[in-house]
């Protein structure tokens, strides 16, 4: 198998088309997913009976395929890019529901309890107390959920939203390895680069964890 | 959409769907041989790594970056390299799926071994344990409820992408979705789709029972990525 490594600059800006095409899918996936975990994290965590049943549910949406998930998409949402990102978005709620409730159990009772005794309200005690103290495990879940939710756009490739994934597809029809190098190695480093990002923001949003070391 | 659930319950449980060479059950159990021998293969491999690299305590930064690029590695582009490179065999399978499964072990095993009290081992070793006593007998016991939580996920991911085996020829459950994609034909797809998601999660739900039958004496357990 030899790569043909004169290929890469004549496909530069095809390569960048795709690379944005890949993000395109992958961002708003995380996002989304982020805003329906959150507020079901909130009620998993102070509601104990719903705890169960949620991150139940979330498992069992984890066991579907990729594939097969945005195969059961089809019927509703059509050969179109909200299929992947909603196909995705299914992906990555489990890690991020699951490390959102794990972040706000974190949170020792008594800095809840003395937040209630300074007569903070529940909601005020949640966006200015908890959420900031759960933020490192909530940010360890939204980093796993980007690199799991980049590397899983190549799937939709089938239906035609794949991203770098479509690299793959024209190499294997064509018996030709060095689109699918060209695909892996821009899909490891874009997940690399989007962790380095992740990792930044949580540094400059963390500055009280930064004073202790 | 009512329409397509009747054909889809048709396609189910007509009998002759399930028999013969390419029905259901023989993809059923190639899909079922493809996953086990991959996720027992990663455990093997995965296994011994995460418990040296917990009990020694060294290596646990290069255990981790390496399974985020484990993590990183999109499947579809790695079958699709080693299909290219190795021509018509099993190998693009086995090697992605064990390359898929190896670091959710290890990550698991290591996270269980690391949340193991220092001082139990401190004390295993006061007693004159040796060192693979002390692993065997102390931190391995310990470490067991995460350990099986890692290879339940590896498991589960492991059978959802399993389907890849038909993406390069090969049988299983992929069959029905790949077929079904290239014939425009939606309800194998979905009949695919829905037998691949029962049978990952029976195999969560058995693993599950195995874990409750040995530790029903244990705190519940723990997630680790």
């Amino acid at each position: 198998m030899t790569v043909d490594w004169g290929w890469f600059p004549d496909h530069q800006s095809d390569l960048v088309t795709l690379t944005l095409d890949h993000l395109s899918t992958a961002v708003p996936a995380v996002l989304f997913g982020l805003l329906i975990a959150l507020p079901l994290a909130v009620i998993a965590h102070r509601v104990r009976a719903l705890r169960g049943l949620l991150l139940g549910l979330s498992n069992i949406l984890f066991t579907i395929p990729s594939i097969a998930i945005f195969v059961l998409l089809l019927p509703i949402t059509g050969l179109t890019r909200t299929t992947a990102i909603t196909g995705l978005t299914i992906y990555t709620l489990v890690v991020l529901l699951r490390n959102t409730v794990e972040g706000l159990d974190s949170v020792p009772t008594k800095v809840r309890e003395a937040s209630t005794a300074m007569g903070a309200r529940p909601l005020r005690t949640l966006l200015t107390v908890e959420l900031p103290l759960a933020f490192p495990v909530i940010m360890a879940g939204v980093r796993v959920a980007t690199v799991m939710a980049i590397s899983l756009v190549s799937v939709a490739s089938y239906i035609g939203y794949g991203g770098l994934g479509q690299l793959f597809t024209d190499g294997f029809q064509r018996n030709y390895p060095t689109p699918v190098v060209a695909g892996v190695l821009l899909s490891l480093l874009l997940a690399l680069v989007a962790d380095a990002v992740l990792v930044t923001i949580q540094w400059l949003c963390t500055p009280w964890l930064r004073r202790r070391a | 959409m009512i329409e397509l659930l009747k054909d889809l319950l048709r396609w189910l449980t007509s009998g002759s769907q399930w028999s013969g060479t390419d029905g259901i059950g023989t993809r059923l159990l190639e899909h079922l041989q493809y996953s086990l021998l991959a996720t027992l293969v990663a455990a093997a491999i995965a296994l011994p790594v995460g418990l040296l690299i917990g009990h020694t305590g060294r290596g646990a930064f290069l255990a981790i970056n390496l399974s985020g690029f484990g993590r990183a590695l999109p499947t579809v582009g790695l079958v699709t390299l080693v299909f290219l490179a190795s021509g018509l065999s099993m190998w693009p399978v086995y090697i992605s799926l064990v390359a898929l499964a190896v670091p959710v072990i290890v990550t698991n095993t290591y996270a269980g071994m690391a949340a193991v009290d220092p001082e139990v081992r401190d004390a295993a070793r006061g007693q004159g344990m040796r060192w693979y006593q002390v692993l065997f007998q102390v931190e391995l016991p310990l470490a067991l409820p995460l350990i099986m939580t890692g290879l339940r996920l590896a498991c589960v991911q492991v059978v959802a992408t399993a389907t890849i085996a038909a993406y390069v020829s090969f049988g299983g459950l992929g069959r029905y979705v790949f077929d079904g994609l290239a014939q425009r034909d939606l309800v194998q797809v979905l009949g695919g789709a829905v037998l691949v998601a029962v049978l990952a999660i029976a195999l969560d739900l058995a693993l599950a029972g195995v874990q409750r039958l040995l530790f029903r004496n244990r705190p519940p357990r723990a997630h680790a990525h």
